[in-house]
């Protein structure tokens, strides 16, 4: 099981007894996916349907797991896929469903409306300072959000007075994951990661996880990253295992790259409403459990939609 | 010209922004709001939205689904992680912000969480995402809203975002000592609230909409003052400019 919540101390000693991963970290999505185990908090970096490390994610479920906690600061359909597959029943989170323009989240409505998952429910930047906190190593950080609302009382925030000012304040527990799943833009073999567009949370995310899993667009040698060194977000001895996954955030955004596929957001949410939430089961057969690689997943969608996705990434901020 | 209910709420949202330096916008009718006014009247207005981006352009047809995708983007001065864009606001640089809801009391709170109880609702709703932030936060705050009767309730089921709390000073108990609810705009009206007790309060009125209209729509007592203001009916060059950017009429 997971580390309690703002136990630092812990966090720390996990980290230590880690063994230390030198030198070049490539490996394969089916062996990086092994590196989340039944029982994990998962943290999934990006945000919302930007950057969600898909190929990763897709992978992971193939493995059947069980006992998952995930935590996401906004979470888009991959949730509910968890949710669905068995895989997750807590969700620790700002904000989930699929889009402001496809309405509530009949899956997550029906899941949580009737006990079988629990949201746990944080402010966006209370979620965040948790991460934060967990990235610096410290059990807690103070802040002025979330004072006086029901969020207090749902995933632990606690209130105290400034010692200095006397001011009420609300501290958020650091929140440190079993495991970061990730996806950026590029990366070397030994891990460095370099990402283009919103950086989002990952940075905070992966310094707090106990394992961290990077998927990247693109690997890149060592020499490269290093003439861009200031780019770079994460390093190295932060990273455990790193695999080339081109496209991994598909049918979600990837800054620069492609736009996400709206298309089969408006295909998934009207198969919902025409024939209910079981049809969510039909999308992880044909898209999870069916296609035996990442690349047979990529060719259900064919080459000419993500060409026309690559040319509006273009369109928007090329 | 003739306007929807959605027209009349960004119209009357972009005049809140009048000689305003920042706002801090979710997607939807905030940022087509934030937009018209800097096509309006305050070209300089710097637009952030929580996502991670700051004094963006939009793309009239564009719009975004979410506020951190390549849409919302465009032409932005600065990109910064999620946690540092909140914490512009915390420090104080963000003057205005929009939030909505699907339950707004009599004190200002707003509920976008669950509909019941938390751990068994009726009915589990998106959540806060920023908008517990931008209200305990940013200097000033507008709420936009359908005003309909089982949105205004006496007491939201739960305070995702916290307006006054039980009112008076509950606010500034709590710790929530910077920024404030100061307007509801919704579809028949404007309101604030009392001073002293921070009771919702009937501002004005939009053109053809009675006092009655109000209080039939709204599921507790509001106060309601002698001398009320009306609405000016919006311009024909604020709905050009906001149909422009929506020409499909997807928010409008």
């Amino acid at each position: 099981m997971g580390i309690g919540p703002a136990d630092f101390v812990q966090a720390r000693r996990r980290l230590e007894a880690k063994p230390q991963k030198v030198g070049e970290k490539l490996t394969s999505l089916e062996e990086a996916a092994s590196l989340v185990r039944d029982g994990d908090h998962v943290a999934i970096g990006g945000c919302f349907f930007s950057r969600t490390p898909l190929a990763l994610l897709r992978e992971v479920l193939r493995r059947g797991p069980k006992g998952l906690t995930l935590s996401r600061n906004l979470t888009c359909f991959e949730g509910e896929w968890f949710m669905t597959a068995g895989a997750s029943d807590t969700v620790v989170t700002s904000w989930i469903g699929i889009g402001h323009p496809w309405g509530l989240s009949r899956p997550v409505r029906e899941l949580v409306e009737g006990g079988r998952v629990r949201v746990e429910e944080w402010s966006h930047l209370g979620l965040g300072l948790r991460f934060r906190a967990g990235a610096m190593g410290v059990p807690f950080l103070p802040t002025l959000t979330m004072l006086g609302s029901d969020l207090m009382g749902v995933g632990g925030a606690k209130t105290m007075t400034c010692p200095f000012t006397g001011q009420t304040l609300c501290l958020v527990p650091a929140l440190f994951p079993d495991v970061a799943v990730l996806h950026v833009h590029r990366a070397d073999p030994t891990g460095n990661c370099q990402i283009d567009g919103y950086p989002h949370m990952d940075a905070d995310i992966a310094r707090a996880a106990t394992r961290v899993v990077v998927t990247a667009e693109q690997i890149v040698p060592e020499a490269e990253m290093l003439r861009q060194a200031d780019r770079t977000v994460i390093p190295g001895f932060v990273v455990d295992a790193v695999v080339e996954a081109p496209w991994g955030a598909f049918p979600h955004e990837c800054y620069g790259l492609y736009e996400a596929d709206f298309d089969f957001f408006d295909a998934y949410v009207a198969a919902i409403g025409a024939t209910g939430t079981g049809v969510v089961r039909d999308y992880l057969d044909r898209y999870v459990y069916g296609p035996r690689t990442f690349a047979e997943y990529l060719a259900l969608f064919g080459e000419e939609r993500l060409d026309r996705q690559a040319r509006r990434a273009r369109e928007l901020v090329g | 010209m003739s306007c929807s209910p959605a027209e009349l709420l960004a119209v009357l949202a972009a005049r809140e922004l009048r000689g305003v330096t920042t706002v801090f916008a979710g997607v939807g009718l905030p940022l087509l709001a934030a937009v018209v006014a800097q096509k309006t009247h305050t070209p300089s207005l710097t637009i952030v939205v929580e996502g991670g981006s700051i004094g963006l352009e939009m793309v009239p047809g564009k719009l975004p689904n979410s506020t951190n995708e390549m849409r919302i983007a465009h032409r932005a001065r600065m990109l910064p992680g999620i946690t540092d864009t909140f914490l512009f606001a915390q420090r104080g640089f963000l003057d205005v912000g929009f939030v909505g809801g699907a339950q707004i009391d009599r004190h200002g709170n707003l509920n976008s969480s669950v509909v019941g109880p938390y751990e068994r609702p009726a009915v589990r709703l998106p959540g806060s995402g920023g908008a517990n932030d931008i209200l305990s936060l940013c200097r000033r705050v507008m709420a936009m809203t359908v005003h309909e009767r089982r949105r205004f309730v006496p007491r939201v089921d739960f305070v995702t975002s916290p307006g006054y709390l039980h009112g008076g000073d509950a606010r500034q108990r709590a710790g929530l000592i910077f920024g404030q609810l100061s307007r509801v705009v919704t579809n028949l009206c404007i309101l604030g609230f009392d001073e002293t007790t921070r009771a919702m309060r009937l501002e004005a009125l939009h053109p053809g909409v009675t006092v009655d209209d109000v209080v039939q729509n709204t599921g507790f007592e509001l106060v309601i003052p002698e001398r009320l203001g009306a609405t000016e009916p919006p311009r024909d060059e604020e709905l050009e400019v906001l149909r422009s950017l929506d020409p499909e009429r997807r928010l409008l």
